[in-house]
Protein backbone atom coordinates (compact mmCIF):
# COMPACT_ATOMS: atom_id res chain seq x y z
CA UNK A 1 0.00 0.00 0.00
CA UNK A 2 2.37 2.17 0.65
CA UNK A 3 4.63 1.72 -2.11
CA UNK A 4 1.19 2.69 -4.44
CA UNK A 5 1.65 6.02 -2.52
CA UNK A 6 4.93 6.64 -3.15
CA UNK A 7 4.93 5.92 -7.15
CA UNK A 8 1.28 7.63 -7.12
CA UNK A 9 3.42 10.75 -5.63
CA UNK A 10 6.18 9.91 -8.40
CA UNK A 11 3.47 10.04 -11.11
CA UNK A 12 1.70 13.01 -10.09
CA UNK A 13 5.44 15.06 -9.75
CA UNK A 14 5.70 14.37 -13.35
CA UNK A 15 2.60 15.22 -14.89
CA UNK A 16 3.50 18.58 -12.81
CA UNK A 17 6.69 18.42 -14.50
CA UNK A 18 5.29 17.76 -18.35
CA UNK A 19 2.32 19.52 -18.60
CA UNK A 20 2.68 22.76 -16.59
CA UNK A 21 5.27 24.72 -19.14
CA UNK A 22 2.08 23.76 -21.83
CA UNK A 23 -0.63 25.13 -19.23
CA UNK A 24 1.78 28.30 -18.96
CA UNK A 25 1.74 28.83 -22.39
CA UNK A 26 -1.97 28.45 -22.79
CA UNK A 27 -2.94 30.82 -20.51
CA UNK A 28 -0.05 32.97 -21.82
CA UNK A 29 -1.85 33.51 -24.77
CA UNK A 30 -5.03 34.45 -23.30
CA UNK A 31 -3.31 37.64 -21.91
CA UNK A 32 -2.32 41.44 -23.57
CA UNK A 33 1.05 42.65 -23.12
CA UNK A 34 0.57 44.30 -19.80
CA UNK A 35 -1.16 41.09 -17.89
CA UNK A 36 1.70 38.84 -19.77
CA UNK A 37 4.43 40.48 -17.28
CA UNK A 38 1.67 42.13 -14.54
CA UNK A 39 0.06 39.40 -13.87
CA UNK A 40 0.34 35.68 -12.17
CA UNK A 41 1.56 33.62 -14.85
CA UNK A 42 -0.19 30.23 -14.33
CA UNK A 43 -3.33 31.64 -14.12
CA UNK A 44 -5.63 33.46 -16.55
CA UNK A 45 -6.61 37.57 -15.80
CA UNK A 46 -8.95 39.05 -18.22
CA UNK A 47 -9.36 36.21 -21.21
CA UNK A 48 -7.87 37.77 -24.42
CA UNK A 49 -7.24 34.99 -26.46
CA UNK A 50 -9.79 35.53 -28.99
CA UNK A 51 -8.01 39.40 -29.58
CA UNK A 52 -5.04 37.85 -29.73
CA UNK A 53 -5.52 34.86 -32.25
CA UNK A 54 -7.02 37.36 -34.65
CA UNK A 55 -3.94 40.28 -33.95
CA UNK A 56 -1.57 37.13 -35.06
CA UNK A 57 -3.27 35.85 -38.23
CA UNK A 58 -3.67 39.58 -39.34
CA UNK A 59 -0.19 40.69 -38.51
CA UNK A 60 1.28 41.24 -42.08
CA UNK A 61 -0.90 40.39 -44.59
CA UNK A 62 -1.71 37.14 -42.48
CA UNK A 63 1.91 36.17 -42.70
CA UNK A 64 1.40 33.60 -39.90
CA UNK A 65 -1.53 31.48 -41.78
CA UNK A 66 0.45 31.40 -44.92
CA UNK A 67 3.22 29.43 -42.27
CA UNK A 68 1.25 27.08 -40.83
CA UNK A 69 -0.09 26.13 -44.27
CA UNK A 70 3.22 25.46 -45.55
CA UNK A 71 4.09 23.39 -42.15
CA UNK A 72 1.33 21.14 -43.25
CA UNK A 73 2.50 21.30 -47.05
CA UNK A 74 6.30 20.39 -46.29
CA UNK A 75 5.48 17.79 -43.50
CA UNK A 76 1.96 16.43 -44.41
CA UNK A 77 3.20 16.01 -47.94
CA UNK A 78 6.70 14.61 -47.87
CA UNK A 79 5.49 12.14 -44.94
CA UNK A 80 2.14 10.62 -46.66
CA UNK A 81 4.35 10.38 -50.05
CA UNK A 82 7.25 9.23 -47.90
CA UNK A 83 5.69 6.30 -46.56
CA UNK A 84 4.07 5.49 -49.53
CA UNK A 85 7.92 5.21 -51.06
CA UNK A 86 9.35 4.02 -47.71
CA UNK A 87 6.45 0.78 -47.92
CA UNK A 88 7.45 0.23 -51.30
CA UNK A 89 11.09 -0.32 -50.90
CA UNK A 90 11.36 -2.26 -47.51
CA UNK A 91 7.61 -4.51 -48.74
CA UNK A 92 10.42 -5.76 -51.43
CA UNK A 93 13.22 -5.96 -49.54
CA UNK A 94 11.29 -8.55 -46.96
CA UNK A 95 9.02 -9.89 -49.69
CA UNK A 96 10.97 -10.57 -53.08
CA UNK A 97 14.51 -12.26 -53.51
CA UNK A 98 16.61 -10.51 -55.73
CA UNK A 99 20.34 -9.69 -56.58
CA UNK A 100 21.66 -6.84 -54.79
CA UNK A 101 19.10 -7.48 -52.02
CA UNK A 102 21.41 -7.35 -49.13
CA UNK A 103 23.53 -4.63 -50.93
CA UNK A 104 20.25 -2.22 -50.79
CA UNK A 105 19.51 -3.18 -47.52
CA UNK A 106 23.27 -2.45 -45.62
CA UNK A 107 23.43 0.97 -47.65
CA UNK A 108 20.03 1.51 -46.74
CA UNK A 109 20.75 1.01 -42.86
CA UNK A 110 23.86 3.13 -42.95
CA UNK A 111 21.49 5.96 -44.44
CA UNK A 112 19.51 5.80 -40.99
CA UNK A 113 22.87 6.74 -38.79
CA UNK A 114 23.74 9.46 -41.18
CA UNK A 115 21.98 12.27 -39.59
CA UNK A 116 19.53 14.25 -41.60
CA UNK A 117 21.01 18.01 -40.79
CA UNK A 118 24.64 16.81 -42.30
CA UNK A 119 23.11 16.86 -45.83
CA UNK A 120 21.29 20.16 -44.94
CA UNK A 121 24.60 22.26 -46.11
CA UNK A 122 25.73 20.22 -49.61
CA UNK A 123 21.82 19.90 -50.14
CA UNK A 124 21.81 23.86 -50.26
CA UNK A 125 25.39 23.90 -52.61
CA UNK A 126 23.36 21.51 -55.05
CA UNK A 127 20.32 23.36 -55.19
CA UNK A 128 21.99 26.89 -55.46
CA UNK A 129 23.85 25.40 -58.03
CA UNK A 130 20.30 24.63 -60.22
CA UNK A 131 18.81 27.58 -59.10
CA UNK A 132 16.11 26.41 -57.46
CA UNK A 133 17.78 26.82 -53.60
CA UNK A 134 15.10 29.29 -52.40
CA UNK A 135 12.01 27.16 -53.40
CA UNK A 136 9.65 25.08 -52.36
CA UNK A 137 10.66 22.18 -53.64
CA UNK A 138 14.32 22.57 -52.08
CA UNK A 139 12.66 21.32 -48.43
CA UNK A 140 9.98 19.56 -49.66
CA UNK A 141 12.32 16.78 -52.29
CA UNK A 142 14.70 15.97 -49.85
CA UNK A 143 12.30 15.68 -46.77
CA UNK A 144 10.78 12.71 -48.70
CA UNK A 145 13.85 10.22 -48.05
CA UNK A 146 13.34 8.13 -45.12
CA UNK A 147 15.80 4.84 -44.66
CA UNK A 148 14.39 4.36 -41.07
CA UNK A 149 11.01 4.06 -42.68
CA UNK A 150 12.07 1.37 -45.08
CA UNK A 151 14.15 -0.19 -42.28
CA UNK A 152 10.52 -0.66 -40.17
CA UNK A 153 8.77 -1.55 -43.16
CA UNK A 154 10.77 -4.32 -44.08
CA UNK A 155 10.16 -5.73 -40.71
CA UNK A 156 6.45 -4.91 -40.44
CA UNK A 157 5.82 -6.69 -43.97
CA UNK A 158 7.89 -10.00 -42.83
CA UNK A 159 5.55 -9.87 -39.26
CA UNK A 160 2.76 -8.98 -41.10
CA UNK A 161 1.98 -10.29 -44.82
CA UNK A 162 1.80 -13.87 -45.02
CA UNK A 163 3.64 -15.67 -47.93
CA UNK A 164 0.52 -18.04 -48.74
CA UNK A 165 -1.55 -15.04 -49.40
CA UNK A 166 0.56 -13.58 -51.34
CA UNK A 167 0.53 -16.97 -53.32
CA UNK A 168 -2.77 -16.96 -53.27
CA UNK A 169 -3.19 -13.84 -55.14
CA UNK A 170 -0.75 -14.72 -57.77
CA UNK A 171 -2.91 -17.99 -58.69
CA UNK A 172 -6.08 -15.33 -58.96
CA UNK A 173 -4.41 -13.78 -61.47
CA UNK A 174 -3.58 -10.19 -59.37
CA UNK A 175 -0.17 -8.24 -60.25
CA UNK A 176 2.10 -7.84 -58.33
CA UNK A 177 1.71 -3.97 -57.05
CA UNK A 178 -2.10 -4.79 -57.78
CA UNK A 179 -1.42 -7.10 -54.85
CA UNK A 180 0.58 -4.75 -52.70
CA UNK A 181 -1.32 -1.67 -52.79
CA UNK A 182 -4.86 -3.70 -52.36
CA UNK A 183 -3.85 -6.17 -49.86
CA UNK A 184 -0.71 -5.96 -48.45
CA UNK A 185 -1.04 -2.50 -47.67
CA UNK A 186 -4.64 -3.30 -45.54
CA UNK A 187 -2.45 -5.69 -43.48
CA UNK A 188 0.35 -3.31 -43.35
CA UNK A 189 -1.81 -0.62 -42.20
CA UNK A 190 -0.90 0.17 -38.46
CA UNK A 191 2.74 0.02 -39.46
CA UNK A 192 2.58 2.38 -41.94
CA UNK A 193 0.34 5.04 -39.64
CA UNK A 194 4.06 4.24 -36.81
CA UNK A 195 5.88 4.78 -40.47
CA UNK A 196 4.12 8.17 -41.19
CA UNK A 197 4.39 9.23 -37.36
CA UNK A 198 7.74 8.57 -37.35
CA UNK A 199 8.42 10.86 -40.63
CA UNK A 200 6.03 13.28 -39.53
CA UNK A 201 7.98 14.26 -36.78
CA UNK A 202 11.42 13.62 -38.42
CA UNK A 203 10.44 16.78 -41.30
CA UNK A 204 8.28 18.57 -38.33
CA UNK A 205 11.64 19.26 -36.47
CA UNK A 206 14.36 19.51 -39.24
CA UNK A 207 15.50 23.16 -38.33
CA UNK A 208 18.38 23.23 -40.21
CA UNK A 209 17.41 22.26 -43.99
CA UNK A 210 14.71 25.01 -43.74
CA UNK A 211 17.04 27.53 -42.12
CA UNK A 212 19.92 27.11 -44.37
CA UNK A 213 18.04 26.76 -47.79
CA UNK A 214 15.02 29.69 -47.51
CA UNK A 215 15.70 33.34 -47.14
CA UNK A 216 12.42 34.31 -48.46
CA UNK A 217 9.40 34.37 -45.87
CA UNK A 218 6.53 33.31 -46.95
CA UNK A 219 8.01 29.80 -48.03
CA UNK A 220 9.01 29.62 -44.02
CA UNK A 221 7.62 26.53 -42.06
CA UNK A 222 6.41 27.72 -39.10
CA UNK A 223 8.61 27.27 -36.68
CA UNK A 224 11.30 28.75 -38.50
CA UNK A 225 8.97 31.68 -38.98
CA UNK A 226 8.08 31.79 -35.10
CA UNK A 227 12.09 31.42 -34.82
CA UNK A 228 12.67 34.82 -36.78
CA UNK A 229 9.77 36.58 -34.74
CA UNK A 230 11.89 35.30 -31.30
CA UNK A 231 14.91 36.51 -32.55
CA UNK A 232 13.31 40.29 -33.01
CA UNK A 233 11.54 40.04 -29.83
CA UNK A 234 14.53 42.62 -28.27
CA UNK A 235 13.81 45.52 -30.70
CA UNK A 236 10.05 44.65 -31.66
CA UNK A 237 8.99 44.06 -27.95
CA UNK A 238 5.30 43.19 -29.44
CA UNK A 239 6.22 40.31 -31.22
CA UNK A 240 6.89 38.34 -28.12
CA UNK A 241 2.74 38.02 -27.66
CA UNK A 242 2.16 36.61 -30.98
CA UNK A 243 5.13 34.65 -30.43
CA UNK A 244 3.34 32.64 -27.64
CA UNK A 245 0.17 32.57 -29.68
CA UNK A 246 2.04 31.54 -33.20
CA UNK A 247 3.52 28.58 -30.45
CA UNK A 248 0.23 27.49 -29.46
CA UNK A 249 -2.16 27.52 -32.32
CA UNK A 250 0.90 25.51 -34.03
CA UNK A 251 1.30 23.29 -31.30
CA UNK A 252 -2.35 22.39 -30.94
CA UNK A 253 -2.90 20.54 -34.10
CA UNK A 254 0.43 18.43 -33.75
CA UNK A 255 -0.59 17.59 -29.98
CA UNK A 256 -4.52 16.52 -31.26
CA UNK A 257 -3.24 13.94 -33.47
CA UNK A 258 -0.54 12.53 -31.28
CA UNK A 259 -3.17 11.91 -28.62
CA UNK A 260 -5.81 10.22 -31.42
CA UNK A 261 -2.87 8.50 -32.88
CA UNK A 262 -1.58 7.32 -29.80
CA UNK A 263 -2.58 3.65 -30.31
CA UNK A 264 -0.26 3.01 -33.53
CA UNK A 265 2.55 4.34 -32.02
CA UNK A 266 2.51 1.41 -29.18
CA UNK A 267 2.33 -0.98 -31.57
CA UNK A 268 4.00 0.29 -34.00
CA UNK A 269 6.92 0.66 -31.50
CA UNK A 270 6.86 -2.32 -30.23
CA UNK A 271 7.60 -4.01 -32.92
CA UNK A 272 10.69 -1.94 -34.22
CA UNK A 273 11.88 -2.13 -30.95
CA UNK A 274 12.00 -6.19 -30.01
CA UNK A 275 13.46 -7.33 -33.20
CA UNK B 1 8.73 -14.06 -62.83
CA UNK B 2 7.00 -12.19 -59.99
CA UNK B 3 10.73 -10.03 -59.57
CA UNK B 4 9.97 -8.24 -62.16
CA UNK B 5 7.90 -6.30 -59.87
CA UNK B 6 11.12 -5.05 -57.93
CA UNK B 7 12.07 -2.18 -59.58
CA UNK B 8 8.46 -0.63 -59.33
CA UNK B 9 8.88 -0.98 -55.57
CA UNK B 10 12.62 -0.43 -55.24
CA UNK B 11 13.26 2.44 -58.17
CA UNK B 12 10.91 5.07 -56.82
CA UNK B 13 12.88 5.21 -53.09
CA UNK B 14 16.09 4.73 -54.69
CA UNK B 15 16.19 7.40 -56.81
CA UNK B 16 15.70 9.81 -54.21
CA UNK B 17 17.65 8.23 -51.74
CA UNK B 18 20.61 8.40 -54.53
CA UNK B 19 19.68 12.29 -55.35
CA UNK B 20 18.98 13.44 -51.71
CA UNK B 21 21.39 11.57 -49.92
CA UNK B 22 23.92 9.73 -51.66
CA UNK B 23 24.76 12.73 -53.96
CA UNK B 24 24.91 15.29 -51.43
CA UNK B 25 27.28 13.27 -49.01
CA UNK B 26 29.70 12.56 -52.51
CA UNK B 27 28.90 16.31 -52.97
CA UNK B 28 30.15 17.42 -49.54
CA UNK B 29 33.48 15.12 -50.01
CA UNK B 30 34.15 16.86 -53.14
CA UNK B 31 33.64 20.19 -51.77
CA UNK B 32 35.38 20.12 -48.67
CA UNK B 33 38.31 18.89 -50.76
CA UNK B 34 38.08 22.53 -52.83
CA UNK B 35 39.58 26.16 -51.42
CA UNK B 36 39.05 28.93 -52.76
CA UNK B 37 42.17 31.39 -53.94
CA UNK B 38 42.33 34.73 -54.76
CA UNK B 39 45.15 36.14 -57.37
CA UNK B 40 46.40 38.95 -55.59
CA UNK B 41 44.50 41.28 -53.26
CA UNK B 42 41.75 42.31 -55.02
CA UNK B 43 42.29 39.47 -57.78
CA UNK B 44 39.40 37.41 -59.42
CA UNK B 45 38.43 34.17 -56.76
CA UNK B 46 38.76 30.96 -58.35
CA UNK B 47 38.32 27.47 -56.50
CA UNK B 48 41.39 25.39 -56.75
CA UNK B 49 42.00 21.72 -55.56
CA UNK B 50 42.92 21.91 -51.59
CA UNK B 51 43.97 18.05 -50.80
CA UNK B 52 43.14 18.11 -47.28
CA UNK B 53 43.66 21.51 -46.59
CA UNK B 54 40.30 21.88 -45.16
CA UNK B 55 40.30 19.06 -42.99
CA UNK B 56 43.52 20.31 -41.90
CA UNK B 57 41.77 23.44 -40.46
CA UNK B 58 39.37 21.42 -39.24
CA UNK B 59 41.40 19.54 -37.08
CA UNK B 60 43.15 23.07 -36.09
CA UNK B 61 40.18 24.83 -35.31
CA UNK B 62 40.20 24.92 -31.44
CA UNK B 63 36.32 26.35 -31.30
CA UNK B 64 34.55 22.86 -33.64
CA UNK B 65 36.48 20.82 -31.30
CA UNK B 66 35.27 23.00 -27.91
CA UNK B 67 31.92 22.65 -29.60
CA UNK B 68 32.83 18.99 -30.30
CA UNK B 69 33.79 18.19 -26.14
CA UNK B 70 30.33 20.14 -24.84
CA UNK B 71 28.33 18.20 -27.05
CA UNK B 72 30.27 14.88 -25.59
CA UNK B 73 29.68 16.69 -22.49
CA UNK B 74 25.90 16.86 -22.58
CA UNK B 75 25.51 13.65 -24.05
CA UNK B 76 27.44 11.91 -21.12
CA UNK B 77 24.73 13.25 -18.59
CA UNK B 78 21.59 14.02 -20.34
CA UNK B 79 21.36 10.75 -22.13
CA UNK B 80 21.38 8.75 -19.52
CA UNK B 81 19.83 10.84 -16.96
CA UNK B 82 16.80 11.00 -19.69
CA UNK B 83 16.66 7.25 -20.83
CA UNK B 84 16.98 6.29 -16.80
CA UNK B 85 13.99 8.31 -16.13
CA UNK B 86 11.98 6.79 -18.90
CA UNK B 87 13.35 3.34 -17.97
CA UNK B 88 11.76 3.98 -14.41
CA UNK B 89 8.54 5.61 -15.76
CA UNK B 90 7.68 2.83 -18.47
CA UNK B 91 8.38 0.12 -15.29
CA UNK B 92 6.32 1.84 -12.62
CA UNK B 93 3.57 1.85 -15.81
CA UNK B 94 4.39 -1.85 -16.37
CA UNK B 95 4.06 -2.72 -12.85
CA UNK B 96 0.42 -2.28 -11.92
CA UNK B 97 0.98 -0.13 -8.95
CA UNK B 98 -0.40 2.79 -11.33
CA UNK B 99 -4.22 3.91 -11.44
CA UNK B 100 -4.93 5.93 -14.70
CA UNK B 101 -2.13 4.78 -16.78
CA UNK B 102 -3.96 5.60 -19.89
CA UNK B 103 -3.66 9.68 -18.53
CA UNK B 104 0.12 9.37 -17.45
CA UNK B 105 1.06 7.96 -20.33
CA UNK B 106 -0.53 10.54 -22.55
CA UNK B 107 0.60 13.30 -19.97
CA UNK B 108 3.92 12.14 -20.48
CA UNK B 109 4.11 11.92 -23.88
CA UNK B 110 3.00 15.40 -24.88
CA UNK B 111 5.86 17.47 -24.78
CA UNK B 112 7.53 15.05 -27.60
CA UNK B 113 4.42 16.46 -29.96
CA UNK B 114 6.06 19.64 -29.81
CA UNK B 115 8.86 20.90 -32.28
CA UNK B 116 12.49 21.73 -30.82
CA UNK B 117 12.25 25.43 -31.62
CA UNK B 118 8.84 25.88 -29.72
CA UNK B 119 9.99 23.80 -26.86
CA UNK B 120 13.59 25.95 -26.74
CA UNK B 121 10.89 29.39 -27.34
CA UNK B 122 8.51 28.13 -24.20
CA UNK B 123 11.87 27.30 -21.70
CA UNK B 124 13.35 30.28 -22.84
CA UNK B 125 10.55 32.44 -21.42
CA UNK B 126 10.03 30.17 -18.30
CA UNK B 127 13.89 30.46 -17.08
CA UNK B 128 13.88 34.27 -17.93
CA UNK B 129 14.35 36.27 -14.65
CA UNK B 130 11.20 38.87 -15.18
CA UNK B 131 8.83 36.47 -16.97
CA UNK B 132 9.02 33.08 -15.43
CA UNK B 133 6.27 31.60 -12.98
CA UNK B 134 9.50 30.28 -10.87
CA UNK B 135 10.48 33.97 -10.41
CA UNK B 136 12.15 32.72 -6.74
CA UNK B 137 13.78 30.51 -8.64
CA UNK B 138 14.74 32.16 -11.38
CA UNK B 139 16.01 35.41 -9.59
CA UNK B 140 17.88 33.33 -7.25
CA UNK B 141 19.43 31.03 -9.88
CA UNK B 142 20.68 32.58 -13.80
CA UNK B 143 19.82 29.47 -15.51
CA UNK B 144 20.95 30.95 -18.59
CA UNK B 145 24.04 32.33 -17.58
CA UNK B 146 27.53 30.60 -19.11
CA UNK B 147 28.09 27.95 -16.50
CA UNK B 148 24.37 26.60 -16.56
CA UNK B 149 23.04 27.59 -19.92
CA UNK B 150 24.14 24.15 -20.96
CA UNK B 151 22.19 21.97 -18.33
CA UNK B 152 19.34 24.36 -19.05
CA UNK B 153 18.96 22.80 -22.77
CA UNK B 154 19.89 19.94 -21.10
CA UNK B 155 16.62 20.12 -19.69
CA UNK B 156 14.59 21.74 -22.77
CA UNK B 157 15.48 17.96 -24.54
CA UNK B 158 15.00 15.98 -21.65
CA UNK B 159 11.44 17.08 -21.48
CA UNK B 160 10.66 16.83 -24.69
CA UNK B 161 11.97 13.28 -24.85
CA UNK B 162 11.40 11.77 -22.00
CA UNK B 163 7.97 10.55 -23.25
CA UNK B 164 9.19 9.26 -26.35
CA UNK B 165 11.74 6.65 -24.74
CA UNK B 166 9.38 5.74 -22.20
CA UNK B 167 7.02 4.54 -24.90
CA UNK B 168 9.21 2.61 -26.87
CA UNK B 169 10.54 0.79 -23.70
CA UNK B 170 7.07 0.41 -22.23
CA UNK B 171 5.63 -0.95 -25.93
CA UNK B 172 8.62 -3.75 -25.60
CA UNK B 173 7.72 -4.47 -22.02
CA UNK B 174 3.96 -4.93 -22.82
CA UNK B 175 5.16 -7.38 -26.04
CA UNK B 176 6.52 -9.80 -23.02
CA UNK B 177 3.74 -11.95 -22.31
CA UNK B 178 2.77 -12.28 -18.54
CA UNK B 179 3.54 -16.11 -17.53
CA UNK B 180 7.12 -15.03 -17.67
CA UNK B 181 6.74 -12.92 -15.03
CA UNK B 182 4.09 -15.52 -13.20
CA UNK B 183 6.82 -18.03 -12.48
CA UNK B 184 9.51 -15.65 -10.55
CA UNK B 185 6.27 -14.31 -9.15
CA UNK B 186 5.69 -17.64 -7.57
CA UNK B 187 8.87 -18.05 -6.14
CA UNK B 188 8.67 -14.98 -4.20
CA UNK B 189 10.36 -12.38 -6.21
CA UNK B 190 9.43 -8.76 -5.16
CA UNK B 191 8.49 -6.25 -7.95
CA UNK B 192 11.44 -4.41 -7.60
CA UNK B 193 13.55 -7.76 -7.97
CA UNK B 194 11.53 -8.84 -11.54
CA UNK B 195 11.96 -5.68 -12.59
CA UNK B 196 15.45 -5.58 -12.45
CA UNK B 197 16.17 -9.31 -12.99
CA UNK B 198 13.66 -10.30 -15.41
CA UNK B 199 12.23 -6.79 -17.25
CA UNK B 200 15.57 -5.00 -18.02
CA UNK B 201 17.52 -7.21 -19.67
CA UNK B 202 14.40 -8.47 -21.68
CA UNK B 203 13.86 -4.97 -23.24
CA UNK B 204 17.55 -4.36 -23.32
CA UNK B 205 17.09 -4.20 -27.34
CA UNK B 206 15.00 -1.22 -27.04
CA UNK B 207 17.28 0.70 -25.20
CA UNK B 208 19.91 0.08 -27.18
CA UNK B 209 17.48 1.31 -29.72
CA UNK B 210 16.78 4.61 -27.93
CA UNK B 211 20.45 5.16 -26.89
CA UNK B 212 21.51 5.25 -30.39
CA UNK B 213 18.80 7.91 -31.03
CA UNK B 214 19.91 9.58 -28.70
CA UNK B 215 23.95 9.57 -29.54
CA UNK B 216 22.50 10.60 -32.99
CA UNK B 217 20.43 13.47 -31.66
CA UNK B 218 23.03 14.90 -29.02
CA UNK B 219 25.35 15.42 -31.61
CA UNK B 220 23.16 16.87 -34.25
CA UNK B 221 21.81 19.72 -31.46
CA UNK B 222 20.68 22.93 -33.39
CA UNK B 223 17.50 24.56 -32.94
CA UNK B 224 17.51 24.75 -29.38
CA UNK B 225 20.73 26.13 -29.04
CA UNK B 226 20.00 28.26 -31.89
CA UNK B 227 16.82 29.55 -30.28
CA UNK B 228 18.47 29.91 -26.79
CA UNK B 229 20.83 32.32 -28.73
CA UNK B 230 18.34 34.90 -28.40
CA UNK B 231 17.38 34.38 -24.52
CA UNK B 232 22.07 33.90 -23.34
CA UNK B 233 24.93 35.37 -24.68
CA UNK B 234 26.85 32.66 -23.62
CA UNK B 235 24.94 30.77 -26.63
CA UNK B 236 28.33 31.57 -29.08
CA UNK B 237 27.92 30.97 -32.98
CA UNK B 238 30.01 27.91 -33.07
CA UNK B 239 28.00 26.46 -29.37
CA UNK B 240 27.31 23.38 -31.10
CA UNK B 241 28.96 21.72 -33.95
CA UNK B 242 25.79 21.93 -36.43
CA UNK B 243 26.31 25.63 -35.45
CA UNK B 244 29.68 26.07 -36.57
CA UNK B 245 28.49 24.72 -39.55
CA UNK B 246 25.62 26.94 -40.17
CA UNK B 247 27.92 29.63 -39.01
CA UNK B 248 30.77 28.98 -41.71
CA UNK B 249 28.22 28.46 -44.38
CA UNK B 250 27.03 32.01 -43.61
CA UNK B 251 30.17 33.46 -43.72
CA UNK B 252 30.17 31.93 -46.53
CA UNK B 253 33.17 29.40 -46.66
CA UNK B 254 31.19 26.32 -47.92
CA UNK B 255 34.61 24.18 -47.93
CA UNK B 256 35.05 25.03 -44.54
CA UNK B 257 31.59 24.08 -43.83
CA UNK B 258 31.81 21.19 -45.98
CA UNK B 259 34.74 19.45 -44.10
CA UNK B 260 33.09 20.26 -41.03
CA UNK B 261 30.04 18.41 -42.00
CA UNK B 262 31.85 15.77 -43.02
CA UNK B 263 33.93 14.92 -40.07
CA UNK B 264 30.39 15.52 -37.79
CA UNK B 265 28.71 12.74 -40.36
CA UNK B 266 31.36 10.60 -39.69
CA UNK B 267 32.09 10.80 -36.28
CA UNK B 268 28.14 10.47 -35.74
CA UNK B 269 28.03 7.49 -37.65
CA UNK B 270 31.18 5.90 -36.08
CA UNK B 271 30.16 6.14 -32.77
CA UNK B 272 26.51 4.97 -33.25
CA UNK B 273 27.99 1.89 -35.64
CA UNK B 274 30.53 1.19 -32.44
CA UNK B 275 27.76 1.60 -30.01
CA UNK B 276 25.44 -0.84 -31.91
CA UNK B 277 27.85 -3.34 -32.41
CA UNK B 278 29.55 -3.34 -28.94
CA UNK B 279 26.24 -3.97 -27.46
CA UNK B 280 25.20 -6.79 -30.08
CA UNK B 281 28.71 -8.78 -29.29
CA UNK B 282 28.11 -8.46 -25.60
CA UNK B 283 23.91 -9.94 -25.82
CA UNK B 284 25.55 -12.89 -28.15
CA UNK B 285 28.11 -13.65 -25.41
CA UNK B 286 25.40 -14.02 -23.06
Amino acid sequence: MKSRVGVMAVMGLCTIYFLAPIWWLFVGATKNNDQFTGTAPMWFADFHLVDNIRELVTYRDGVFLRWMLNSIAYTGGAALLGTVLAAMCGYALAKYRFRGRELLFNIVLSGVLVPATALALPLFLIFSKAGAANTFWAVFLPSLVNPFGVYLARIYAAASVPEELLEAARIDGSGEVRTFFTVSTRLMFPALVTIFLFHFVAVWNNFLLPLIMLSDERLFPVTLGLYTWNTQVNQVPELRGLVIVGALLSITPLVVAFLLLQRFWRNGLGAGAVK
Amino acid sequence: MKNRAVPIFVVPFGVLFIAFYLVPIGYAVVQSLYKVERSGTFGPVREVFGGLDQYQRVFQDGPFWASLGRVAAFGVVQVPVMLGIALILALLLDSGLVKGRRFFRLAFFVPYAIPGVIAAIMWGFLYSPNLSPLKPVTSAIDFLSADLVLWSIANVVTWVYVGYNMLIIYSALLAVPTEVYEAARMDGAGQFRIAWSIKIPLVLPAIVLTTVFSIIGTLQLLAEPQVFRSFSSAVTSTYTPNLTVYSTSSIPNFNLAAAFSVVLALTTFVLSFAFLKATQRRSAEQ
